[in-house]
């Protein structure tokens, strides 16, 4: 006798759905076993949010498949049943696109782990969703190889696909959309795809439509990945981190794209601004000038990285910058990029107690200077503590914003800073989110950026692959 | 050799451990075929170590041993592609190969030892697959050579070695002459990924084969391995409702 969770009539939104959901638990458990099903309170809240400031909102109950089998069938009952599917990788997300708005079914996907096929000749491998982006590159160690696109969490590969995500050396590496050669996706029926063809993974392809860009970046809203063939590069033979400082951010900005278009093969390139540095000088006890800062860090031979470096350091210095300091060895490299990787953990400890929200604007290059001055001046007018940062080779942009979260009118002017930002970046022909992505927040600036008729080829096509609407319902299209 | 400014060669001995284990049926063992190998992490910062000591040019050569099957040839080729000059390989295969254990290895590497002429020999401090921590000390018994294990810092002075030791207690730092043994703990270094460009020079470097009857070692076992079982699986919780029914349950159990 399965013992009823007395708290899921009063979590889920519809009751339709719940006792819908009562009627399938034990076909769900003939799939995927007793332990592949959870009811538990505590369970289903922590598949209900990710590290995005977005409240919890718990699915009705969360199934852990074991392999693609098991997600097509238990997809298959969802679909008959018609009950919502939110595919889980490993919760890291920025934009709530985890939460069960209609409630459903959370298909948490890391027990599908295994790490395929790997063609160390042919720079590819291919991996199950409950790999993440660290255990691959440790699996990777003696191949010379890596994956190198790094958002800050050790996030699920398949989920990085989902999203489309990017981390601070896509000025060099690319993000996911250039870096996914295949995908395997059960679609809201239960029928099983690979986008670009069972176990193919030409290094280029002009065949058809380009159905793996599709499901990139999908969040979840057309068809859940259960396999990513991911594009590999060689591990870089040796590294140099740099970090100069300049007196306005036209001046850093200036020396990226000098730098750019000097053909340097940038690895990294971050901008941090002063009250940014300011907060990391006081986290990890550093002394930085305070004013904007650039830290670059380059990939090569140790002869082009001599080449790099002074490239580099000539057009730093002919925008002005200062104190250009460099170092080659891992534990010198560390400690001058330590401010960076502190960047979050400094901001939120400006001031204790509070919660953190990142905004995710980009922009072309060009107009970088001019959003990140008007974006400060509104932080000072809005009366908000907010922190720059950047990769800036990208002209994208973090405005870290510290709010205390029982101050409603402070949460009310971080929401309106945020609006004015995103159309800031939309009026200067950029997007509202370079890296996070649309989830639950950024709907209507989505319809704002790519304009009603794009609106209704997204929706005719998410009603062509997913007609009833079942997969990750209320995220990206409103 | 004692009077030389510096050490001229360095073995080193990366063993290869299991990346998964599962009980055989029989409970006679772990199943070793078709798992993937890697090499132990410890092994991997003492390789790192001497290629680091041969970067500040204070040896001359890193000899990268290891004693095992066919498999084991992937490992040293690792340590070459890390920055060792050559490698040696022991052929140990079969029912050698699963008795094969330290008394057996540090027997071995006495033996090359003396035959390569080396004044320092690193070890990982144990294999994390037998933990064991016993064929570096056992190493230098039988050379009767000084030993610094569990080293956090190593540093060449002259034809000494200053080694600092992680201890219960805290750091111990000694000093001791080469020829020495030296075994690698997890804080001495942070061991370097091989790059593809050393990999493939790596391929071009030379790895000897060696059988043991040639060094005059005899593998026999003094050891006999009766069972190997899992842990037993741990039990499920009981939830109770209230305290009452908690203090019932642990009375019932005789715990109270």
């Amino acid at each position: 006798m399965i013992k009823k969770s007395t708290n899921l009539c009063k979590i889920t939104e519809t009751t339709s759905s719940a006792a819908a959901v009562d009627g399938v638990l034990s076909a769900f458990r003939s799939i995927c076993g007793d332990d592949g099903v959870s009811l538990g309170e505590t369970v289903r809240e922590q598949h209900g949010k990710d590290e995005s400031v977005h409240r919890c909102r718990p699915p009705d109950v969360v199934v852990f498949p074991r392999c693609v089998e098991e997600v097509s069938a238990l997809a298959k009952l969802c679909h008959r049943h018609q009950l919502p599917i939110i595919p889980f990788g490993t919760g890291t997300g920025l934009e709530g696109g985890v939460g069960a708005v209609k409630g459903g079914v959370c298909f948490s996907l890391r027990n599908m782990d295994q790490i395929l096929d790997l063609h160390p000749e042919d720079f590819d491998v291919t991996v199950e969703p409950g790999v993440t982006r660290k255990a691959l590159n440790s699996y990777l160690r003696e191949t010379g190889l890596w994956f190198p696109v790094d958002p800050g969490a050790d996030a699920s590969l398949c989920g990085m696909a989902a999203t489309s995500a990017s981390g601070t050396n896509a000025v060099r590496y690319g993000t996911m959309r250039e870096n996914v050669m295949n995908l395997e996706v059960v679609l809201a029926d239960g029928s099983v795809i690979h986008t670009a063809g069972r176990n193919r993974r030409p290094r280029k392809t002009a065949a058809g439509y380009n159905l793996t860009n599709l499901f990139v970046g999908s969040e979840g809203t057309l068809g859940i990945i259960t396999k990513t063939t991911l594009r590999l590069y060689g591990v870089p033979e040796e590294m140099v981190s740099a970090v100069c400082s300049f007196s306005s951010v036209q001046a850093a900005v200036d020396s990226t794209v000098q730098i750019l278009q000097a053909g340097v093969p940038i690895a990294r390139i971050e901008f941090l601004d002063e009250v940014m540095i300011d907060a990391c000088n006081k986290f990890s006890s550093l002394s930085y000038p305070v004013s904007p800062t650039l830290f670059l860090e380059f990939h090569g031979s140790e002869r082009s990285l001599e080449e790099q470096v002074n490239t580099t350091e000539d057009i730093t210095q002919s925008n002005g910058g200062s104190d250009f300091q460099w170092a080659r060895d891992a534990e010198t490299r560390n400690r001058l990029w330590k401010a960076r990787h502190d960047a979050w953990y400094a901001a939120l400890a400006m001031r204790p107690g509070c919660k953190a929200y990142a905004t995710d604007v980009c922009v072309p290059l060009s107009r970088l200077p001019h959003i990140i001055v008007e974006t400060k001046e509104d932080l000072i007018e809005s009366r908000l503590t907010g922190h720059i940062v950047g990769h800036v080779g990208d002209g994208n942009f973090h405005c870290l914003m510290v709010m205390d979260p029982s101050d409603q009118d402070e949460l009310h002017r971080v929401h309106l800073f945020s609006q004015r930002l995103a159309r800031r970046a939309l009026a200067m022909d950029g997007t509202c989110t370079g890296e996070h992505g649309v989830g639950l927040g950024k709907r209507s600036l989505l319809c704002e950026e790519v304009g009603p008729s794009v609106i209704r080829v997204m929706q005719s096509l998410k009603d062509a692959i997913d007609p009833n609407n079942l997969m990750n319902p209320g995220k990206i299209l409103l | 050799m004692h009077s030389n400014r510096y050490c001229n060669r360095i073995i080193v001995l990366p063993f290869s451990v299991l990346l998964e284990i599962r009980v055989k049926p029989d409970n006679s063992g772990v199943v070793t075929d078709g798992v993937k190998h890697s090499m132990n992490p410890f092994c991997e910062i003492a390789v790192e170590e001497a290629v680091k000591l041969k970067e500040k040019k204070l040896i001359k050569e890193v000899v990268a041993v290891s004693c095992g099957p066919q498999q084991s040839q992937e490992t040293i080729r690792t340590a070459l592609a890390m920055g060792a000059d050559r490698g040696i390989h022991v052929e140990v295969a079969g029912k050698d190969y699963e008795t094969l254990g330290p008394l057996q290895v540090s027997k071995i590497m006495a033996a090359l030892a003396k035959k390569e002429d080396a004044q320092l020999i690193i070890l990982g401090k144990q294999a994390i697959d037998d933990d064991c921590n016993q064929t570096g000390q056992m190493t230098a018994a039988l050379l009767d050579w000084p030993q610094g294990t569990f080293a956090s810092e190593v540093s060449l002075d002259g034809d000494k070695v200053k080694v600092v030791r992680e201890i219960d207690g805290g750091l111990e730092t000694i000093k001791i002459s080469t020829p020495a043994v030296l075994t690698a703990d997890l804080r001495l270094n942070t061991p370097r990924y091989a790059t593809l460009p050393n990999i493939m020079k790596a391929k071009k470097k030379k790895i000897a084969n060696v059988k043991p009857a040639d060094l005059g070692v005899d593998l026999t076992s003094r050891l006999e391995v009766l069972k190997v079982e899992e842990p037993p699986q741990r039990q499920a919780g009981v939830k109770v409702e209230t305290v009452e029914d908690l203090v019932g349950k642990l009375k019932e159990t005789g715990r109270i």
